[in-house]
């Protein structure tokens, strides 16, 4: 189809600038972006019959990840070595 | 939004209009229906979920990577990766990795070792919910066929009502026959009755005249008879039975 109705994921690398130029910045078009990939992951990982630990497992790691992305100026200073 | 504005405008509208033609706009002031999808049937959940390989990598990253790095691509760049996190030092090492080794290390354990039970345990729960919607569903199929059986009964036995009538025609007129040469009966028995009276009074009485009469005849003969005439017919016997008895001494 089109560009614009195309989900991420089967966008192509070289696509993917004007697919991001064709999205809607407003707080609506973010919220309904955020609201869409919220309930995809769903669908697709929790609402099923036979789930494994990978639903909540995905979504642990990635908060791990992000809490140490925030902490990381934190971090820096207990590093082993000054020079890399 | 625009639709609760509209709802909280139209009872104000509804009643500026007059009462006979508010009952028809009032349907068509709500919005009913107004979008394709209907939420039933709910359609039924997948079986399984997204692929994921080691429980936090989905397999459409393995299967992106494939063609160009084959089997051991993401491998080789997830060992790159975290061998340059740590030399770079962008991943510190802290009391933190130590702890988050050892919870790792008890959650992977407990997963290995308890998880296909745990799994068991909420299909079981999940399948008694199920068997007991679905009995529910069987119950009330089981109502309404029994519920259109019984009615499709009572449609044949009143379609049975005519024979009831003529039954009941025919006993009713029965009745009235009875009842009617019952009553005729009673009036023969009672003009017979009235009958035979008068022709017994009838009876009576010409025999009482009769008898009045043989009455009155013999005692007006008995009344003529004088003394005189008593004699001579006294003296008249005597000579007669004298010449019987001579005749019958003759005879003998």
């Amino acid at each position: 189809g089109p560009l614009r109705e195309r989900p991420l994921m089967e966008v192509r690398l070289g696509e993917l600038h004007t697919w991001i130029s064709t999205c809607t910045f407003t707080p609506q078009g973010l919220l309904g972006a955020v609201q869409r990939a919220w309930s995809s992951y769903c669908a697709k990982y929790i609402h099923v019959k036979q789930g494994g630990p990978a639903g909540i497992s995905m979504l642990l790691a990635g908060y791990c990840l992000l809490s140490y992305g925030w902490n990381y100026q934190h971090f820096k200073r207990h590093r082993w070595r000054k020079y890399h | 939004m625009l639709s609760r504005l509209v709802l909280r405008a139209a009872p104000a509208a509804l009643r500026a209009l007059q009462p006979h033609v508010a009952v028809g706009v009032l349907h068509t002031t709500r919005p009913l229906h107004t979008t394709q999808q209907s939420l039933a049937p709910v359609p039924p959940l997948p079986e399984k979920g997204g692929e994921v390989r080691h429980g936090l990598i989905p397999e459409e990253f393995f299967q992106f990577l494939y063609p160009k790095t084959g089997v051991t691509g993401p491998y080789m760049l997830g060992t790159g990766l975290l061998l340059y996190f740590l030399s770079k030092e962008i991943y510190v090492v802290n009391h933190e990795t130590a702890a988050a080794a050892c919870i790792l290390t008890v959650i992977v354990y407990g997963i290995k070792k308890f998880g296909a039970d745990v799994a068991a345990f909420a299909d079981k729960l999940n399948e008694e919910k199920l068997a007991s919607a679905v009995a529910m569903k069987n119950e009330a199929l089981q109502t309404l066929q029994t519920a259109i059986e019984e009615e499709k009964k009572e449609q044949w036995r009143a379609e049975g009502r005519s024979y009831l009538f003529d039954a009941r025609r025919n006993n009713i007129a029965m009745l009235l026959e009875a009842n009617y040469r019952e009553r005729l009966l009673t009036v023969y028995n009672e003009v017979k009755k009235r009958l035979d009276y008068q022709v017994a009074m009838q009876n009576l009485k010409r025999q009482k005249e009769q008898d009045h009469m043989i009455q009155w005849v013999e005692k007006s003969v008995v009344q003529s008879i004088t003394p005189q005439q008593q004699k001579e017919s006294i003296a008249k016997c005597i000579l007669d039975l004298k010449a019987l008895s001579k005749s019958a001494h003759a005879a003998v």
